[in-house]
């Protein structure tokens, strides 16, 4: 079988090695080559779409050989309905990030190509990896060529941004990989095997205590991704100092890995540690959807408002994710994918002002729609898409949310809703401060409208608004065997019966039962077998 | 059979989107052309499907027509169908014919503009998401043009964004809206969850089964209620109404009168099945209308601006709606959107073709003796005006008639003695307005003077043609004859269904008591006709003496009872200071932030501190060594047991 998923992660690692043959000076050359490579990764992306069978939760277009047999480690690659959608989420978005860094990104072009596609292969290769190992790799892969956009290309204080970025960020990875280890011998002593397939883990049963501290680990490295309340503060820094691609791959796909590693990881592998956590983790979250609205609603800069935004946005993902149903998780994800088309869009098309300005200080401006008519109706309809209007994109994931949140809480639910109020409040301000009123600052006189690259880019996204907004159906139907298998592992461990999987491996009806010595036996039977290896 | 009915929706999308995306470049018939064309043939379908519709024998009039499977999560599955039953049918017609006739208002109106295109461009997504609010057979697909409306008005509102007061009015508009369709979306969800289903036959079959008055059924009509409060303009989500002047003309007729803000009302009357198991919600709905009604109407006795006398009007008209619904009578609630939908897009183009006469001007103040200078609209508007007064025999009097009758008959007599007195004030601040615009002697500046002039044929055609509904009307409501009520008898089976005892209130009031609160609502409307007359043409000082008298109450009520300020001092700025001060300033920057820079500064210091051990000196690090020897062997020889 066709090797599909290598081939779209490797690709564009096949753009930088054509780059790296080409003379740095010939930038257009570069931008041609990334583009090239971009439009190819997503056409081929595409055929994951068509080739997967809908009606299966199973992982689709399975790549599996041993990569290091002595510590169980796989080369193991698969997608299933919820990664599906961000993998083509990546590699449509960073289509449209090509296009749009043309005249925004002058200096050492080259580079700043280099790593945005050496970023496209790290974002897939965490959408795809299915054992530990190789989705550590692709994670910390990714932080790298994250670290040089925002240090290298970013704003005046960039290096404050990258270095509150990358600790904020490693400090959850060294958490998660202190976890994964410690799992991996749990899943030893379970067993005697060695393995990394993160699916295995979905039947390992663990006592309660050990699960919810593993499972603290995991969250923090994915709550700081998200970001959760009160991990979000290197959000706002990174989105305002980042370059406008930057910031596109960040809100569109990076925050995603967070809400992606909730839904592969912390759910169906610490399902008891999940449900006991969910009352809290269901309050910072509501916390972050009215927090981020209020907050945004007080900022004077546009890319920050879009930040904190975002802090609301994906607060709704992650309530959504913890209410375990069918309706929650789904409108989750397709929130998530939404996210990316809306708050992408947001930050190309504040990008597309600060490429004429220079500035982000919304008081800087008012009145733009009178000089850039074109640019008003994009930015508008993608505002309202925002704000999940009916019709567009963001209602249906923010409904299917709700939905699911009330079934499960209602009054979760109507605390959370308070945030569509605000969140039509703080958008529709900054854009009557942005578009409407006179043309005041003379410095807006004469704005030149986009152009027909800005219009490539943003067309595309603004199609998909509607498109996902009348016909969600195609999505949510490829979605749902993978999300009710989710909710079966879930509710499984809820009621009590035994873990679900092909094999059961350990019984966990009584995992209340069993009590902390054995967890410090187990624990140190696995001290003993490290010891041993070496 | 009604596999077409779609069309009737989707024909004005049709039109937006082609002027959206060519009318610019298009040359102006073409535009006229998608806009008028699309919603007169939506109109002429929809008249089609009407009569196909009344062809059906009584019991059965339904037609649905399914499009395709919107959502589907699960056992949630949202299809996009339409409904056609008595009661939307009659708001189809409503939307569609007013809508088309407004269309023809704006060729003239908005000649001038130079976007002209965009504006078609929104009016017809605006009668695409009105349909779909009225036709979609689900509460979602109700919801999706109940939100769409919403930013339609937004964007009209907002249509001269350059003017700060117009993009401050559209955004007020949507938010305040939001406020309510937060009440709105909330009820879908309950709906969903105790019924699995969103559809509204399958929901008013399950809500059956409940017991009437329990608290499903309360909260989910209360919240219902309270997105209707928002689209409707009542207390305490009324104040955008007003602001919405900002918007042209034709809107104001269009979406602030004629159709969006009665959407509160269809939405009452649509779910009249639940409302009716909740008593608890009834009397909310009664009361809220009521005080509506009465409230915004002493605010329109002082206004100077002639829209926005119009605007409490409208307000205070859909009070009388709810109140109508509120008491059962689902009919005469109706009846009055179908009648005020005449009347009052007749009013609003009328004060268009005005304000278009004077050059902009809407202060009433600044006009006078109008009447002379533009006959049609001065006739057309006074037919208007008789309407909205309640006089016999136009058709504010019959549907007004009924909703007070039918008040009285069920033995809410406080909520009609109030009516009651608002609708004499109505008839006076109506007739002052017609007074000092059209009558006494001109106020009128002397350079618009020469420019006054009568509206071109295309405005004043619409305004003929409503004033013709305006006056005969109300016939379709003939009261006292039975049989004769046409409406009654159209609409009557939609809410038969329901049970609940009052559903039953229209039939309860016999001909004599009817006969008799006929006379009396005639003899209050002339009375505030009368006190109008005497203080804006007979006696005009003696209105100033009294104005300056009880300046206080005057003014009191010329700032609206300070509600916006009231507003703004208790949520708008507390929240925005809040948020700014504490949630940002100090949470953010300083105590997260400040525990993030912390950390990195905690570590920072640690290695500065370890730093210095490393001096590069020698005579140090054998300093050191020295030291530690003295201290392990110290700890042996002296400390060690």
């Amino acid at each position: 079988m066709f090797p599909i998923l290598s081939t779209i992660t490797f690709i564009p690692l096949v753009g930088v090695l054509a780059i790296l043959m080409v003379n740095g000076k010939k930038e257009g050359l570069i931008r041609m080559i990334t583009l090239a490579t971009g439009v190819v990764d997503f056409i081929v992306s595409i055929g994951v779409y068509t080739g997967f069978d809908p009606a299966s939760h199973q992982m689709q277009f399975v790549e599996r050989v041993p990569w290091i047999p002595s510590f169980g480690a796989e080369y193991y690659l698969g997608v299933d309905g919820i990664s599906l959608f961000m993998v083509l989420l990546t590699t449509f978005t960073c289509v449209l990030c090509y296009l749009s860094t043309w005249t925004a990104v002058e200096k050492n072009v080259k580079e700043f190509n280099i790593a945005m596609l050496v970023l496209q292969t790290a974002m897939i290769g965490v959408f795809c990896a299915l054992d530990f190992v190789l989705f550590y790799v692709f994670w910390e892969m990714m932080l790298i060529p994250m670290y040089l956009l925002i240090g290298v290309w970013g704003g005046k204080r960039r290096i404050y941004a990258t270095v509150k970025f990358f600790v904020y960020t490693m400090a959850g990875s060294v958490l998660m990989l202190f976890a994964i280890l410690a799992l991996y011998y749990e899943y030893h002593a379970a067993t005697g095997v060695y393995t990394f397939d993160i699916l295995k883990y979905y039947s390992l049963g663990m006592n309660k205590t050990l699960q919810l501290w593993l499972f603290l680990c995991f969250f923090v490295a994915f709550a700081i991704k998200v970001p959760v309340w009160p991990f979000h503060t290197w959000l706002p820094d990174a989105h305002v100092e980042a370059p406008t691609a930057g910031s596109v791959i960040l809100a569109g796909i990076l925050l995603k890995m967070g809400t992606y590693g909730f839904l592969r990881f912390s759910l169906p592998i610490f399902p008891d540690a999940s449900i006991s956590a969910a009352w809290w983790i269901s309050g910072i979250a509501i916390i972050g959807i009215i927090y981020g609205a209020l907050v945004a609603m007080a900022q004077e800069d546009v890319k920050k408002l879009v930040a904190y935004s975002s802090v609301s946005h994906l607060g709704f993902v992650v309530l959504g994710t913890f209410a375990f149903n069918l309706r929650g998780i789904e409108g989750g994800i397709l929130q998530m994918i939404n996210h990316g088309i809306s708050t992408g869009a947001l930050f190309l098309a504040v990008g597309i002002l600060y490429e004429r300005r220079h500035t982000r200080d919304i008081s800087e401006y008012g009145g733009i729609t009178k000089v850039m008519p074109k640019f008003a109706v994009v930015f508008m309809i993608v505002t309202l898409s925002s704000i999940g209007l009916p019709l567009t994109n963001g209602f249906i994931g923010e409904f299917l949310i709700l939905l699911g949140v009330f079934e499960s809480n209602v009054t979760y639910a109507v605390l959370a809703s308070t945030g569509v109020i605000l969140g039509a409040v703080y958008m529709l301000w900054m854009f009557q401060r942005v578009m409407f009123g006179e043309v005041t600052n003379e410095k807006n006189k004469n704005l030149p409208d986009l152009n027909k690259r800005e219009l490539a880019y943003m067309l595309p996204l603004v199609a998909l608004v509607f498109i996902l907004g009348v016909y969600p159906n195609p999505v949510i139907k490829r979605l749902e065997p993978s999300v009710k298998n989710l909710v079966a592992i879930v509710n499984k461990a809820k009621n009590g019966t035994a873990v679900v999987g092909e094999s059961v491996l350990r019984p966990t009806a009584d995992s209340g039962a069993r009590s902390g010595e054995v967890v410090a036996l187990s624990v140190g039977n696995q001290t003993v077998n490290s010891g041993k290896r070496d | 059979m009604g596999g077409y009915i779609w069309l009737i929706v989707v024909l004005p999308l049709v039109g937006a989107v082609v002027n959206g995306l060519l009318g610019e470049r298009l040359p102006k018939p073409l535009v006229y052309f998608a806009a008028l064309g699309s919603t007169g043939l939506s109109f002429i379908l929809a008249v089609v499907a009407f009569m196909e519709l009344v062809s059906l024998p009584p019991a059965s009039r339904v037609m649905v027509n399914n499009v395709y499977d919107w959502i589907t999560a699960g056992n949630l599955n949202v299809e996009a169908s339409f409904l056609l039953d008595p009661l939307s049918g009659l708001w189809m017609l409503v939307v569609t014919g007013v809508g088309f006739v407004i269309h023809l208002y704006s060729v003239g109106y908005m000649s001038h503009d130079k976007t002209y295109w965009k504006f078609f461009t929104y009016l017809n997504l605006f009668m695409f998401s009105m349909l779909m609010l009225v036709m979609g057979g689900n509460y979602l697909l109700m919801f999706i043009g109940w939100e769409g409306v919403g930013l339609c008005s937004y964007l009209l509102i907002g249509y001269d964004y350059h003017r700060n007061a117009a993009a401050v009015a559209g955004k007020k508009a949507f938010v305040m809206n939001r406020i309510g369709d937060f009440g709105f979306i909330l009820a879908i969800m309950l709906i969903f969850v105790n019924f699995g289903t969103v559809d509204y036959h399958s929901v008013f079959s399950h809500a059956e089964k409940l017991p009437v008055g329990g608290m499903t059924v309360t909260a989910i009509t209360l919240l219902l209620f309270l997105g209707a409060t928002g689209k409707s303009a009542q207390i305490p989500l009324f104040t955008w109404l007003p602001d919405a002047m900002e918007g042209p003309t034709p809107v104001s007729a269009l979406i602030h009168a004629a159709t969006m803000v009665t959407a509160g009302v269809y939405m009452v009357c649509r779910s009249a099945p639940l409302f009716n198991m909740a008593p608890t919600a009834m009397t909310t709905v009664a009361v809220i209308g009521c005080a509506t009604a009465l409230f915004a109407a002493t605010i329109g006795l002082f206004q100077k601006d002639i829209k926005r006398v119009l605007a409490y009007s409208t307000v205070s008209q859909l009070g009388y709606m709810f109140m109508a619904c509120g008491v059962g009578a689902y009919v005469a609630a109706a009846f009055h959107v179908m009648t005020h939908a005449f009347f009052k897009a007749c009013l609003f183009l009328g004060s268009g073709s005005v304000i278009h006469a004077m050059g902009g001007e809407q202060n009433m103040e600044k006009m006078g003796a109008l009447k002379k200078h533009m006959p049609q609209t001065y006739w057309t508007f006074l037919i208007s005006t008789l309407a909205i007064a309640g006089i016999f025999p136009f058709a504010g009097f019959f549907s007004k008639d009924e909703i007070l009758a039918d008040t009285f008959g069920s033995g809410h007599l406080v909520l009609w003695g109030v009516a009651a007195v608002a609708a004499g004030l109505t008839a006076f601040y109506m007739f002052r307005l017609v007074f000092l615009t059209f009558h006494g002697e001109s106020r009128v500046d002397h350079e618009v003077e020469h420019h006054l002039h009568e509206s071109p044929f295309i405005m004043t055609l619409p305004l003929i043609i409503l004033a013709f509904l305006a006056t005969v009307g109300g016939f379709l409501g003939m009261p006292l004859l039975e049989g004769a009520n046409v409406l009654h008898n159209f609409l009557g089976p939609v809410f038969a269904g329901a049970h609940g005892a009052s559903a039953h209130a229209e039939a309860a009031h016999n001909v004599g008591e009817e006969v008799g609160l006929m006379v009396f609502s005639l003899a209050v409307a002339i009375v505030g006709i009368f006190v109008a007359h005497h203080f804006f043409i007979k006696d005009k000082p003696a209105a100033e003496r009294i104005q300056k008298k009880y300046s206080g109450i005057h003014g009191l009520i010329y700032n609206k009872y300070y509600v916006d300020e009231i507003y703004d001092f208790l949520f708008t700025r507390p929240i925005v200071v809040f948020s700014r001060e504490v949630l940002h300033k100090v949470v953010d920057v300083q105590i997260i932030d400040g525990f993030v820079n912390g950390t990195g500064s905690f570590f920072a210091g640690l290695s500065r501190f370890a730093k210095r051990f490393q001096s590069g000196f020698v005579r140090d690090y054998a300093f050191t060594m020295v030291l530690a020897f003295v201290l392990i062997a110290g700890y042996y020889l002296f400390g060690g047991k």
